[in-house]
This record gives C-alpha cells, structure tokens and sequence, in this order.
C-alpha cells in the first residue's frame, strides 16, 4: 500500500532530513513511526500526502509512484488518503458537521449522502449528536476526534496521522489509538508517527518503525512486538 | 450530476452573499468605490446621449437660408420658391417676405425705433430651405441655388451643428477612455479586496487543499465573492445615477421652458442598466479571477 524505495530528501537549507528510506507497508497493516523528535517522521508523511517531494528515491502509495502524480492530480490524489494532524487544522467558523463534511463536498456527493456519512463517522469518533458544535467548544480530545472523523469519512484505504496525540492526556490518546486500532479492523491501512513510546506499548500486536537521523533503524514486525 | 454542479455554484453564491453580510459596513465602503467607480462613466455616457437627443431635435438647424436680391418683386421671389420646391433634393420651402422679416426683427431686436429712422425696408425677401436628405450632400444643392440670378446669398446653417456633433464624439471618445480606465481601477479594487481576502481564510484554504480540494473548488468561492461585489456595484451605479439624473431633472425642464422647449432629460434606459450590472458583474469576476490566479498558488500546505 504503501512503499518507499532509497527515498532521500533534502530541504533546501540544506537539512537531510531523510537518508536512504526503504520499507513496505501491506495492505491492512496498521504501523507506528517513531523516533525522537527531529528523526524525519513528518517529513516520511508529507512525503506520502505529497506535501514534500523525495530528493532521490520512490514513494509509491497505492501502487501509484508519486513522481508520476502532477501538481494538478494532488486533489485528487489526496482525496484518496485520510491525514490526521497534531493541530487537528479544523476550521473554526464552520461547525463540527461542515469541517467533517468537507471532504465529501469536495468529493461532490450529494447532500444526502453527505448528511449519512459524516454522522457515521461521528458516530465512530462517539461524537454524534455534536454536528451542529463550534469546534472552538469541544476540548482538545474531542477536536482530535473530529479531525480523525474528517480524515476517515470519505472512506479512504489509506490514513496517515502525525502525531495525533501529541496534544492529548493519556487516557484520551489511548482512545484515539483504540480507535485508529478499530479503523485498522476493518482493513484500512494506518500509519501513525508518535514519539509516545508508553502509548505504543499499550496498543501491542502491531509494527514499529523507528526512525534516527533520516533512516529506518529498527523494523519491529507485529510478531517480534508481541513478544 | 449536473443539478449537483448547480447546487454547488448556488452554494457559492449563497456563501458569497452571506459572507458579505457578515461585514455590513466593509462591504458597503467597497461597494461605494466600486459604485462610483461605475456611475463616472456611466453617468457621462448618459450625459453625451442626452445632448446627442438634444443636437438631434434640431434636424432644422440642416435648412438653409436663401438671401434674394433687395430688388426683387414679391411675385418673383414666389416663383422661385415654387421652381426650388420642385427639385427632388428639397423638401419643403418657406417664403419670409421682407415685411414678414421686418416685422419679426422689429418684435424680437428691439431696433424698432431704429428701423423707423431708416424709412424703408432694408430686409430682402428670404426663402428657408430645407433639403430632402439633411444628413448628406447639400453643398451641390447650395451651388445650384447660388446660380440663380435672383440670389445674392446661400447661407448653410449646418456648420455649427456639425461642429457640435464633433464634440459630442470627441467627448464619446473621452467617455470610452475614462470607461476604460475606471473598468480597470474597479478591476483593481475588486482584485485587492478578494486578495485581503484569501489571505483572511489563508488557513482554510491550506486545510481544504489538504484533503483534497482542487484549485477550481477553492478558487470558486472568492470568484463569486468577486462577483457579488461587481454586481452590488452596478446595482449602486445604477441608482447613483438615476438619483442624480432625479436631481438635475427639475432645472434641466426649467431651464429647457426658458428655451421654449420641452426637452427633459433621457433617464437610465433598460439596456443601459442591465450593461452596468452586467458589465459591474463582469469586471467583479474579472478582478478575482486576477487575484486568485496570483495568489491561491502561493498557499500550499506544509
């Protein structure tokens, strides 16, 4: 689903923040990224939702080699992957359902099919009955939960999430990974940098890649995690 | 899908409207500017199609005066206005005898005492000649006047109103330029404004490009931002300048009594008004086509 093949990138200041990446994600796998901060775990997701181009190598997601995707095909190619942010980066003058709802408009489903599925996906992050909500009133947790709601509404069979509990106490970032877990379950492929090593030992069973300075130093199999 | 792709562009205008009602009084400065920016130019060209209708009730100003000699009988000068009636390039021919001509002078010049003093009738007879085309040539008509013996005078009565025609095109032209310039001065606000603008939403618009927003989704909004700003415009035009027009009616009719006519000022016609909405409209989608070419690129997600 997702592959990454002698992948290099190269900020124009002169940071290396990627040196020589190489790994596979199957379809339905659900991974971790971790690392320290600074590690290149961001920059390995931009490069997925192809907010950043690779200096050298190939990043191939659903099959599709992103080099091969021009600037005008972004929007649609981003329309097929869900992206979960720290930040949440919801819009605060729009209510819970229209920040949900926006990639469906996008998308350009029609108005009722709109209304079913963003209260599907509300329903997922337990949410519903908050559509109509300013996300300025839900607390930080609940902002997360909308944002993950957004990134999962359309359907897609990829979702990336940088650092989604980044901003979350302990008990609320185990909710949100048991919900990435539930996604996971249904065969969505997931793949979440965190630097909470505490919370990756809560949720086992699942791989780990860790990141150091620009490479993969460590490629935990979802076996060798449960051991 | 295609009611679908109305119901968006419907929701756009909706947007739009609604997000200038968000900022009443902003949007109201902005849509002053835009409105005289318009009214100028629309106002003058309602100006110069006024005196147009004006320079063109005065279709007689093409006749022209034909002196006889002094000593020419009133039979005579009868004769001739009936042979110059029968050519085909006159329409019509009216005898002013020189007591009639007299007569008027003394009523209107007050010399009356003057003309007591000279005890006979300087005037000759006068034949008002009026061509059956007065529009085209009437310098061959005029020629073949002068050939007859008994006139000592053709007088074209057409100069200053070709003229006055003259200027009213060079002040058309001027009207044109002065449209153009102030077509573009709106373009340049509208442009501004829907700049201001995008960088307001500058978060938003990263956002949407996130989860996949093309540039025409999110270009759409602010061209219909554009939009409703240029038509507000117009619409504001419009009724600048029916309310000046409204102002300046009352002297125009009494200053035209003063003249002996009944002229009142052409308003803002059907045609006219849908082109300044039409055109405010226009220039309003024009200035943020503009704006968002040069700007919504600059904002991508980091």
């Amino acid at each position: 689903m997702i592959r990454f093949e002698g992948v290099f990138k190269r900020y124009p200041n002169g940071r290396e923040a990627l040196s020589g990446v190489s790994f596979a994600l199957e379809q339905g796998e659900l991974a971790f990224l971790t690392g320290p901060s600074g590690a290149g775990k961001s920059t390995l997701l931009k490069l997925i939702a192809l907010i950043e181009r690779p200096t050298r190598g190939t990043v191939l997601v659903r099959n599709l080699n992103t080099a091969r995707v021009p600037r005008r095909k972004i929007p649609a190619f981003r329309q097929r992957l869900g992206i979960v942010f720290q930040d949440h980066k919801l819009l605060h003058d729009r209510t819970v359902f229209d920040n949900v709802a926006l990639p469906l408009v996008i998308a350009g489903f029609s108005h009722r099919d709109i209304g079913r599925r963003v209260r599907a996906a509300l329903d997922q992050v337990g949410l519903l009955g908050r559509e109509q909500h300013a996300p300025i009133t839900l607390s930080t947790g609940e902002q997360q939960r909308v944002g993950i709601a957004r990134a999962i509404v359309a359907r897609p069979e990829v979702v990336i999430a940088d650092e989604p509990t980044g901003n979350l106490d302990p008990e609320l970032s185990l909710e949100v990974m048991q919900l990435f877990v539930r996604f996971n379950e249904v065969g969505v492929t997931v793949l979440i940098a965190t630097h909470d090593h505490e919370l990756i030992g809560q949720v086992p069973h699942h791989r780990r890649l860790i990141l150091a300075d620009g490479q993969i130093m460590a490629d935990r199999a979802a076996a060798a995690a449960l051991a | 899908m295609l009611t679908r792709y109305f119901a968006l562009h419907v929701q756009n205008l909706l947007g739009a409207v609604g997000r200038l009602t968000r900022q009443p009084f902003a949007t109201l400065l902005t849509v002053l500017v835009i409105a005289i920016a318009l009214a100028l130019p629309g106002g003058l060209r309602v100006l110069v199609s006024n005196a147009e209708a004006l320079s063109g009730s005065w279709e007689s100003a093409a006749d022209f005066s034909v002196y006889l000699e002094t000593t020419v009988t009133e039979e005579r000068a009868r004769a001739l206005a009936a042979k110059i009636e029968s050519r085909e390039d006159v329409a019509a021919v009216v005898l002013i005898t020189s007591s009639q001509a007299l007569e008027e002078f003394r009523q209107h010049s007050g010399f009356g005492a003057a003309l007591d003093a000279l005890g006979e009738n300087p005037l000759p007879h006068t034949l008002v000649v009026r061509p059956a085309d007065a529009t085209g040539e009437v310098e061959a008509l005029a020629a073949a006047l002068r050939e007859e013996e008994d006139v000592a005078l053709v007088q074209l009565d057409t100069e200053w109103v070709a003229r006055l025609r003259g200027i009213l095109s060079l002040a058309g032209r001027l009207v044109d330029i002065a449209s153009a310039l102030l077509g573009l001065a709106v373009v340049v606000v509208i442009g501004n404004t829907i700049r201001l603008e995008i960088q307001n939403r500058r978060d938003e618009i990263e956002v949407t490009k996130l989860v996949g927003g093309s540039d025409g989704f999110i270009r759409r909004p602010f061209l219909y931002l554009g939009l409703c700003y240029g038509l507000c415009g117009g619409i504001g035009a419009a009724l600048l300048i029916t309310g000046t027009l409204a102002l300046l009616g009352g002297p125009v009719r009494a200053l035209a009594a003063l003249y002996g006519s009944d002229y009142a000022l052409v308003g803002l016609g059907g045609v006219e008004a849908a082109a300044l909405l039409g055109g405010g409209a226009f220039l309003g989608w024009a200035g943020a086509g503009l704006a968002t070419a040069r700007h919504l690129r600059a904002i991508e997600p980091k």
